[in-house]
């Protein structure tokens, strides 16, 4: 019981230190500010549950998955909140997102634009 | 004032969770922290069915595990397309109605969409979401309107259940 | 070992979103990788607890979970509205100390 559970632990563990991984290449690799909030959004939802829940198998029913449990909850519901003040400031600022398709007319007008 | 109860209630078990002194002192501390916050949030005038949304809670129980299957899914979609050599993205944004009656329904509407990686949303006015999408994939499964669905769904569930009682 | 190696990829994802901090051609990129630097500090500090067996810094974590989010707020209210007061008339002129009342 006590190896399954750490192989389960060591698993999400893993799992989201990989997402993590991911998400901040995609925010290193990503062409511009609008794409890179997704490679963001990767790191604060699966990397960081992963990790978390990673860490609530390992301590068992006690207080600290309770607070675990906590910090899980408060960043999924800030995250998006963030998210969603920087991209109005980018939009106020005059920040024009790089797009593939037109958003008046749904024509691809090339797929060169978006392969830096 | 329901409201008011039930704010100090859950401030007060958070009080006692993260506390984990169980003396006269400290939960007379709390007690009186709990009061103040209340009282100043009163005379904000925050306390409301948005700030504080009880009506909600039940309901959400069901919506919250779908919602987690699906920001896995698209996390698995979105890490896809990363790590690809030529990162195969077509980014575009797309203008969505939600369906939902209230703001408060708008804005759990707005947040999952920003909490599943693939879509944010820009902006939000009247009912009108602007989403910025990565891939062509996540515009369509915001265009589907399946999330949106399930949202109004979780809104309205609440007035049946209010009007029996 | 576990919690080592987890520690060890976090601090690696931190250097890549740092070093989108640093190259970030708009500041918005700044803003957004710091966000990102600041949720992966609270998961190091989470890890950081039980690598070291003391899960008091969990109570950090949170705490550093609350100011990261006003932190990001504030500046991306300090950077679209150019000061931190309410924008009661909603247009961007600042430098009136009357903007700043408490209403």
């Amino acid at each position: 019981m006590e190896l399954i559970l750490d192989i389960l632990s060591w698993a999400c563990l893993m799992g989201g230190s990989a997402f993590a991984l991911t998400g901040a290449v995609g925010v290193v690799r990503l062409p511009d500010v609008f794409t890179r909030m997704h490679g963001a959004g990767i790191v604060d939802t699966m990397g960081v549950g992963l990790i978390f829940l990673g860490l609530m198998i390992q301590a068992g029913l006690t207080l600290v998955t309770v607070k675990l449990g906590l910090i899980i909850a408060f960043i999924l519901f800030t995250s998006p909140t963030a998210t969603h003040a920087l991209a109005r400031a980018v939009i106020n600022a005059g920040v024009q997102p790089l797009l593939d398709v037109d958003p008046d007319d749904e024509t691809p007008e090339g797929d060169e634009s978006s392969k830096t | 004032m329901v409201h008011s109860v039930s704010l100090g209630l859950v401030m007060f078990v958070l009080w006692l969770l993260l506390s984990g002194h169980y003396t006269a002192f400290v939960m007379g501390l709390g007690v009186a922290s709990v009061v103040l916050v209340v009282v100043v949030a009163r005379r904000m005038d925050v306390i409301d069915h948005e700030g504080h949304p009880i009506h909600l809670s039940w309901r959400s129980i069901r919506y919250w595990p779908w919602l987690i299957r699906e920001i896995v899914k698209a996390n698995w979609d979105v890490a896809k397309v990363i790590v690809q050599a030529r990162m195969p993205i077509s980014p575009s944004i797309l203008c969505v109605e939600g369906t939902q009656k209230s703001e408060l329904g708008n804005v759990i509407y707005a947040n999952s969409i920003t909490l599943t990686p693939g879509t944010v949303t820009i902006s939000l006015e009247d009912g009108e979401f602007l989403v910025h999408a990565l891939t062509a994939e996540a515009a369509a499964g915001i265009a589907s309107g399946e999330m949106d669905l399930r949202v109004t769904d979780m809104e309205n569930a609440k007035a049946g259940e209010d009007d029996p009682k | 070992m576990m919690f080592a190696a987890t520690a060890l990829a976090i601090l690696v994802t931190m250097g890549l979103t740092l070093a989108r901090a640093l190259l970030g051609p708009t500041v918005f990129d700044r803003i957004l990788a710091v966000n990102v630097f600041g949720t992966l500090t609270v998961v190091l500090i989470a890890v950081y607890g039980f690598l070291t067996e003391r899960p008091e810094f969990l109570d950090i974590a949170l705490v550093y979970a609350l100011i990261n989010f006003i932190g990001t707020i504030a500046v991306t209210k300090y950077v679209k509205f150019q000061h931190l007061g309410f924008p009661i008339d909603g247009d961007d002129d600042q430098d009136d100390p009357g903007d700043l009342r408490w209403s």
